[in-house]
């Protein structure tokens, strides 16, 4: 009775808070002794398997997993860092600051090799590229473009078709628009001038990932730059309507990474869990237990284009670099 | 005999000399080893006594030159140095043998008869009296042509009486030359080697005559 | 001559060990400078490294601040921040004012103002971590008047400590090595200076205690003057030693000459004495002259003897073949006395010794045999093997049996020599050639009567 009452009272506290979960879940038993507060951007389906095995092997473990997005994510942990003991994000930029600023507590027993891991705290354990969504009818007849420079080729061949039907981030709304954006500047010269021809063409700005698959769906734009390949992959394979482009000339590829927070109550929980969660992704049999695409081998890092875990990252975020970036991108695409 | 005393102590050389003389000897004397020299190149001697310390020299260079001229008369070295040190070296040298001073004169003629009979070399003659025979180096007795064993103290008593027969020997001079000074023995031993004497002369036509309160003598029948 | 004392050699130190621990002691503190010497160096290049890139990712920030549009816009380079990843994932910060007001970074990093053009260098804290920090300055011209940029990164230290640490191991490695090597080459240094010293040492110990020469062997220049008085005191030893044997052969010569001179005179008159008195006094002379005679003889044998026993002269010889020699000579004096010497010596008898020290101690047991033997009584002598050992017997009166502990000591002589001449050294004489060769001296009386020596190597 008592339990419940004091259930009710941190119920109500978290209200007081005022923090608007976008997803709340809870795994394990509900008299367990310690509870581990994982704060996530990333959607509990992904993560659920892993979860919930998790809870099931450790005796008296219970996991609240709340879901929030990588801006939101950044802020709760700088006003208050103890609240939590593990932090996932796609953001990067933000883990990587978070861990630099030393929001994140170094974990000894876990091996990873460097470019997985930043300070021994900020661990990558999905690799995903961001991808071109097309809408299947439009392209039917044209081709699925492989490159970047084909699909240039396409626009400059069909202006009016794709008058107004292309969609990407807009980076000065999206943490994870600007991101690939960055990256696709630094990584080619065709990024500006594939800017250009975009904006020339008119280009919508969206501010999530969702909103741009659903218009290419609905077949409002035609083309969607620069989305989230795994979360798009889930919708094409449910929607025909659309089609997943990973553009062959290079995928910038994000990582999903995973930190214990510095001053976590439950460390040796909060390893573990981490340790869990990293073996999950790693080993896919028997079953795929992490329904996100797996950080490839060395050889195929290359390719993919994954973003290093490097405190070169915290470029971005800085204030000026992205006053600049953003003026020159403003140019770029509003016409 | 003849000797050669080579010896550059006179005092000790005149008393040498005259105990030798006393015996019948006769003896040439030499001071220094230049003076040995000439003696014994030309001289023939039975026997050389030669001292070890010399004025000009070693007595050894004395032993050295005289071997190396062949010369096989007979050296006995007297010596005043410890045993230990020179003996070896003497005989090496080609000493015949040794003495060390003072001496007893009766070990000298012991030694001088040793030396004498190993070199086989003497100008002493067989003395013959009676039908008893008597080789002095050899130290030989024979009665009747028979070689009759003597012990030494008897062959030395044979031989001064020998020397000098019919000639009266008092006990006194005979214990004095059968017994050295630490022999523990009345004079009244002498009867009995005179006693064995006769003994082994039994049978022969020599005897020795006791005249009371004189001596001895040795009377051929 | 060889006491106790003699032996024993006052130690103080080890010319091995001092030279050893020197060297190896100068090893170590060469060791240890040539550590701090190259940790130092080492940290300081290792410092300066992360200076530079310091300095080239505020450099950079500042290259690429610009004025556009009257403003102030700068776009940092990705190369900035790029090269300041490290080994060890260090965590930085840093911070940009425009004329001291804050611009981006981190705002309450402590920075130091440094002068238009110019970069400084100092270590900070921020966070808890210890940091190195660069800031430089730069000051734009505008339309609108100048303004300047100040930028400060900071950088942790945990990678430069890592490559510290991997310096200091290094660094303790190489001083390790060093050591090692000067060690060993200490050890060997030692060993070949001391080599010749230790060869000398053996050398000299190895010669035969007679052998007196100086030493030929080439030895380095600074033995030299030890080697040259060592070869100056064989010298003279030998030149003394060669003195006290000529002293004692003089000794002897001044003292049995006269003695011998007297002896001569007083047998010549007792041959001319008729007189019982004369007699007994002229034999009791003589005999006064023999025993003085032969312990002069036997003193001066005994010193001579003791003399050589310190240096003893070994060879190979045949007990057996010593034996019969000196049977030989002192045959005519046992005629003399109508004693018998029986020499049983079946076969040879191989010791190391002193042929003439063997010899004089067998001639002192005959002599004494000799003057205890009954008139016409036979003396043993009975060389034999394992142990090799010569027996005198005679059919005497024997050793007094209470005495015989005693008898081999100086000047002791039998309760019942009393009228026999002797000075009671000879048997003396014959425990200390026994002795010298390692063997004893054995007195014992045989069952059947008489007098058993034996002399036991």
């Amino acid at each position: 009775m008592r339990n419940i009452i004091l259930l009710i009272f941190l119920a109500a506290a978290n209200l007081v808070q005022a923090q608007d979960w976008e997803d709340r879940k809870l795994f394990g038993p509900s008299n367990a002794q310690q509870v581990l507060r994982v704060l996530s951007s990333t959607d509990v389906v992904y993560l659920d398997t892993v979860l919930s095995d998790f809870v099931r092997t450790v005796d008296g473990a219970q996991i609240e997993y709340l879901v929030t997005g990588t801006a939101d994510i950044n802020d709760i942990i700088r006003k208050d860092p103890d609240a939590y003991d593990v932090v996932i994000s796609s953001a990067m930029d933000l883990q990587v600051k978070l861990t630099n600023d030393g929001f994140a507590k170094p974990l000894r027993t876990i091996e990873r090799p460097d470019w997985m891991q930043w300070r021994q705290s900020l661990f990558g354990f999905s690799a995903e590229p961001a991808a071109i969504v097309v809408n299947t009818a439009a392209f039917k007849d044209l081709g699925l473009p492989r490159t970047r420079q084909e699909l240039i080729s396409l626009f400059r061949a069909e202006p009016d078709l794709f008058r107004d039907k292309i969609a990407t981030y807009d980076i000065r709304r999206s943490g994870l628009g600007y991101f690939f954006a960055t990256q696709d500047a630094r990584a080619s010269e065709t990024f500006w001038r594939f800017t250009e021809v975009i904006g020339n063409l008119g280009t919508r700005l969206y501010c999530c990932s969702g909103e741009m698959i659903t218009a290419v769906a609905k077949g409002d734009v035609l083309v969607a730059y620069n989305v989230l390949g795994s979360y798009a992959a889930t919708q094409a394979l449910a929607d025909p309507r659309i089609q997943v482009i990973v553009p062959e000339d290079f995928a910038t590829t994000m990582m999903r990474t995973i930190f214990v927070t510095r001053n976590t109550s439950r460390p040796k929980l909060a390893e573990s869990f981490v340790a869990h969660l990293l073996e999950a992704a790693e080993s896919r049999e028997p079953v795929d237990r992490l329904q996100l695409p797996p950080l490839e081998s060395e050889a195929g890092r290359e390719l993919q284009k994954v973003v290093p875990l490097e405190p070169s990252l915290m470029i971005y975020l800085d204030r000026l670099s992205r006053k600049a970036f953003t003026l020159e991108w403003e140019s770029a695409i509003i016409q | 005999m003849k000797f050669l005393l080579v010896e550059d102590n006179v005092e000790l050389a005149n008393a040498v000399i005259s105990r030798i003389k006393m015996d019948g000897h006769v003896i040439d004397h030499a001071e220094k080893i230049e003076d040995a020299k000439l003696f014994s190149d030309t001289g023939e001697y039975d026997l050389i006594l030669l001292d070890i310390m010399l004025p000009d020299g070693d007595g050894r260079s004395f032993l050295e030159h005289h071997r190396a001229r062949n010369r096989n008369t007979p050296v006995i070295v007297l010596t005043a140095r410890s045993e230990v040190s020179d003996r070896i070296s003497l005989l090496d040298l080609g000493a015949d043998d040794y003495m060390t001073k003072p001496f007893d004169h009766a070990e000298l003629q012991a030694r001088c008869r040793a030396v004498l009979r190993r070199n086989h070399g003497s100008s002493q003659p067989v003395i013959t009296i009676g039908d008893v025979r008597f080789d002095p180096v050899a130290g030989q007795v024979l009665v009747q042509g028979t070689p009759v064993k003597l012990r030494n103290r008897e062959l030395r008593l044979f031989e001064l009486l020998i020397n000098a027969p019919n000639q009266i020997f008092s006990k006194q001079k005979l214990f004095d030359r059968l017994f050295s000074f630490d022999d523990d023995v009345s004079e009244n031993a002498i009867e009995v080697y005179i006693g064995r004497l006769r003994k082994h002369l039994d049978g022969s036509n020599v005897t020795i005559t006791t005249l009371r309160g004189l001596g001895y003598r040795l009377d051929v029948k | 001559m060889n006491d106790q004392n003699g032996d024993k050699v006052n130690i103080a130190g080890s010319l091995r060990n001092t030279l050893m621990i020197s060297l190896i002691g100068g090893a170590l503190v060469l060791a240890v400078i040539l550590y701090l010497v190259v940790r130092t160096y080492a940290a300081q290049i290792a410092q300066s490294t992360q200076d530079r890139i310091l300095s080239a990712s505020v450099t950079s920030i500042l290259d690429a601040a610009a004025i556009r549009n009257e403003a102030l816009s700068v776009e940092l380079p990705y190369s900035a921040f790029s090269i300041l990843s490290t080994q060890a994932d260090d965590r930085f910060f840093y911070a940009i004012h425009q004329d001291g007001r804050f611009l981006s970074g981190y705002e309450h990093m402590v920075f130091t103002e440094t002068p238009n053009g110019q970069m400084k260098f100092y270590a900070g804290r921020y966070d808890g971590s210890d940091l190195r920090i660069a800031t430089g300055s730069r000051r734009l011209v505008g339309a609108n008047g100048q303004t300047t940029l100040t930028v400060s990164v900071a950088q942790g230290q945990q990678s430069l400590a890592g490559v510290l640490n991997r310096i200091s191991r290094n660094a303790g490695l190489l001083g390790f090595g060093f050591f090692a090597l000067m060690t060993l080459l200490s050890l060997w240094l030692t060993y070949a200076t001391i080599a010749p010293l230790t060869r000398l040492a053996a050398s000299v110990q190895r010669r035969g205690p007679e052998d007196l020469r100086p030493v030929a062997a080439p030895v380095p220049a600074e033995m030299a003057p030890l080697v040259g008085s060592l070869n100056s005191f064989m010298r003279r030893l030998a030149h003394s030693l060669d003195q006290s044997e000529e002293f004692i052969a003089e000794a002897a010569h001044r003292v049995r000459t006269p003695l011998a001179t007297v002896r001569s005179y007083a047998e010549t008159t007792l041959q001319r004495v008729d007189k019982l008195e004369n007699r007994q006094a002229l034999r009791a002379m003589v005999r006064a002259i023999d025993e003085s005679s032969r312990a002069a003889g036997q003193l001066l044998d005994h010193a001579m003897i003791t003399f050589r026993a310190d240096h003893l002269r070994r060879s190979k010889l045949d007990l057996a073949e010593v034996t019969g020699d000196l049977i030989r000579a002192m045959r005519p004096l046992a005629d003399m006395k109508d004693v018998d010497l029986d020499l049983s010596a079946t076969q040879q008898v191989w010791i190391e010794g002193d042929a003439i020290l063997l010899q004089n101690a067998l001639r002192n047991l005959v002599d004494n045999a000799l003057k205890y033997a009954p008139a016409e009584s036979v003396i043993q002598i009975i060389v034999s093997d394992d142990p090799a050992n010569i027996r005198v017997q005679d059919s005497g009166p024997g050793f007094p049996q209470d005495e015989i502990p005693d008898l081999s000591t100086r000047f002791t002589r039998g309760s019942n020599a009393a009228e026999t001449i002797g000075s009671g050294l000879g048997l003396t004489i014959a425990q200390d050639v026994a002795v010298a060769h390692g063997g004893t001296l054995i007195l014992t009386n045989r069952k059947e009567g008489g007098a058993c020596a034996t002399l036991s190597f």
